[in-house]
């Protein structure tokens, strides 16, 4: 296989990477979004808290399964607590109150964090037995942690699907986004309901702040930068579907990582080395946001719009 | 007289002329420093003010609007970088130094910015109008952090400014009348565009677009002239905020400053005349206070802001009203059967092919 083929192949696993990585972030928020209205701005900051938690834990007792235990856990608690104190309060305001209020969740999280544990960054190691490579086709190797990355990320949303589609309390999920009030006649405790679906979306946005501590630093503000992201993946697939989220995540990974991979070269050939690195980097941030406005512009509800 | 305390237009005339004497005032109280402060509050009551048009005005939650502040502010970074390298920008226009020209010219292009974008975003509603303007925000940022002509990431410093009419901008209190002045017309000019028919069908379309349309108005023209007025408002306040600071980076365009303006607007009080100026001042002044007392002030104004938007609502306009039982152009001085801000009939929440909340279900 030549090396250009390689390092496409390359490049394209590690967009579908991101693009799990992503899709376990929007799942959480589509489905808030879809159920109860509400656009959490702080759901970046439960992919920090997982991270946190898992990478702190990780270098005190050097288990990984323990590493795993306290991401999801502190992940999921902490989304329970916020939705209880704070967002269950704002069901039933507009759009604005509910980007302001979470706004200030960022601040305060983000800030926390650093009185916790400091401005630098912490790293992480893959976990032994997950280094290493293997050969995915010949002369192409590719970690085996990425990897298990994208096998957990599709197993998710296997698993979505089947509790959303076929098990009683996703059938309560269905009914809830639709008939709110009928759900609640019937005698079902939505708000209990509420609470359950979102630590769910906590729990997946820790599962993928865990996972990415050993491939980007775990610090402060790592919330924010993939945030933006899922926004941009959650409106593409077409807000409340989770089966748009998936392809909307994978998509947006694989045109951001494959952006990011060839434009600073293609650049250089027409201009000099850093100023082509500085501008195909900028370029290549502008290409998912260019990507959404242009899909909002022919499908204003998305690619997979619910309710269709 | 007590008509007269009830207008809030007398409020901002009595605030501004209040606001007028702090050059004077701040020496004799031994903190000159306050009038650098004050300027960063006027110009951001100018921005905030701006988005007010259409967050209270229009009901559009526009949430890029740092994209014209920071294209207001690199105008006059670019036109300085060009004035002192002595080439013509794109090789036509030259560089200047002259707040008389780069104002102007930062409010045409930050017009323009607004007009391509808003044309854009104003196809779709809702949260997808919401996205769709961070999305031309943060695509606007990253350019402005590749290019690396203009300093990229670290930004640019402007220097030398050249005098206006005489006078010295270098002078903080020369500066600062010089933004206070603006703030008022800028203040008198949103007055009228509320009082006109314009901001008549502007209120209309924040109350129920589908009725305004159901009487015959096409929506979307006064949706696109008021994205454009607020563009033009906040890449002034952007050029002035540059001219104080004497530095323009892609910072001014991040998405968390999209946030501080809605969060000023929201805390003075939405859809309020002298609102979103009381919120920039408070909130800047916050800021200031708290970063004054610890290095991890944000740690304490996250949960403050939770807490206005959870209990606070109306602002602190609308605080002030509750006391003093004032009629502003808040709720007590609408026309019978009109809605304020916030009260929004359900049914008109968005153009009728977007899903609004309650949301859509999920899919697998």
């Amino acid at each position: 296989m030549t090396p250009g083929v390689a390092l496409l192949l390359e490049q394209l696993l590690n967009g579908v990477q991101l693009g799990v990585t992503l899709f376990l972030l929007a799942a959480g928020l589509t489905l808030v979004f879809g159920i109860m209205g509400v656009i959490n701005l702080a759901h970046g900051s439960l992919y920090m808290v997982g991270a946190y938690a898992a990478a702190i834990t990780a270098t005190t007792t050097g288990s990984p399964w323990l590493a795993l235990l306290a991401g999801l856990a502190a992940a999921a608690a902490t989304g329970m607590v916020v939705e209880f104190v704070v967002l269950r309060r704002l069901y039933a305001r507009d759009h604005l109150d509910q980007v302001l209020a979470t706004f200030g969740l960022i601040l305060f999280f983000n800030e926390g964090m650093v009185l916790l544990f400091g401005r630098q960054p912490l790293f992480v190691n893959v976990p032994e037995g997950l280094r290493g490579a293997v050969r995915v086709l010949p002369g192409v190797d590719y970690p085996v942690y990425r990897l298990l990355i994208i096998a957990v990320g599709l197993a998710v949303a296997l698993g979505l699907y089947l509790l959303i589609q076929k098990s009683r309390i996703g059938m309560l999920v269905r009914a809830g986004a639709t008939h709110r009030e009928m759900v609640r006649a019937l005698g079902v405790d939505i708000r209990l309901l509420y609470t359950l679906v979102f630590g769910l979306g906590a729990l997946l946005a820790g599962l993928a702040g865990l996972m990415a501590g050993p491939i980007l630093s775990v610090q402060v503000g790592m919330g924010e930068s993939i945030l933006i992201l899922t926004f941009v993946v959650v409106v593409i697939g077409g807000i409340g579907s989770v089966r748009g989220a998936l392809f909307g995540a994978v998509l947006v990974g694989v045109v951001d990582t494959l952006l990011r991979a060839y434009v600073p070269g293609l650049l250089r050939q027409v201009m000099a080395g850093s100023e082509a690195d500085a501008l195909g980097a900028g370029l290549a941030s502008m290409g998912v946001y260019l990507l959404m406005a242009l899909v909002l512009l022919a499908k204003p509800r998305g690619l997979f719009p619910a309710h269709a | 007289m007590r008509n007269l305390m009830r207008d809030e237009r007398a409020w901002a005339v009595l605030l501004l002329a209040l606001a007028a004497l702090v050059p004077v005032v701040a020496p004799m109280l031994g903190s000159p420093a306050t009038v650098a402060l004050a300027t960063r509050i006027a110009i951001y009551a100018i921005a905030a003010s701006s988005l007010n048009l259409l967050l209270g005005g229009a009901g559009l939650v526009s949430f890029g609007h740092a994209a014209y502040y920071g294209l207001g502010g690199y105008v006059v970074g670019i036109l300085y970088a060009h004035y002192v390298s002595g080439e013509p920008f794109l090789g036509v226009i030259p560089g200047t130094n002259d707040l008389l020209v780069t104002l102007p010219l930062a409010i045409l292009v930050g017009g323009l910015g607004a007009l391509v974008i808003g044309a854009l975003s104003l196809r779709t509603a809702g949260v997808q109008f919401i996205m769709i303007t961070l999305a031309f925000a943060q695509m606007l940022f990253f350019l402005f952090v590749s290019l690396k002509a203009y300093g990229g990431d670290d930004g640019l410093a402007i220097r030398r400014v050249a005098p206006v009419l005489g006078m010295n901008l270098r002078d903080p209190a020369t500066l600062y009348w010089i933004c206070l002045g603006l703030l008022a017309a800028w203040l008198f000019l949103m007055d009228r565009v509320s009082r006109s028919r314009f901001g008549r069908v502007l209120s209309g379309i924040r109350q129920g677009e589908r009725r305004m349309a159901a009487i015959g108005v096409r929506t979307y023209p006064y949706k696109l002239a008021a994205f454009v007025i607020a563009g033009m408002g906040a890449a002034m306040a952007g050029a002035l905020m540059v001219n104080q600071a004497r530095f323009v980076s892609p910072d001014m365009m991040h998405w968390t400053k999209s946030g501080e303006l809605m969060v000023m607007v929201i805390l003075g009080g939405l859809g309020t005349l002298v609102g979103p100026a009381l919120g920039a001042a408070v909130l800047v002044a916050m800021e200031y206070t708290l970063s004054g007392l610890t290095e991890h002030w944000q740690f304490i104004e996250g949960p403050i802001l939770v807490l206005v938007v959870l209990f606070a609502r109306g602002g602190l306009m609308g605080a002030i009203r509750l006391i003093s039982g004032m009629r502003g152009r808040g709720a007590g001085a609408l026309p019978a059967g009109e809605l304020p801000p916030r009260h929004v009939q359900p049914e008109d929440r968005a153009v009728p092919d977007l899903p609004m909340r309650p949301g859509a279900a999920p899919r697998g």
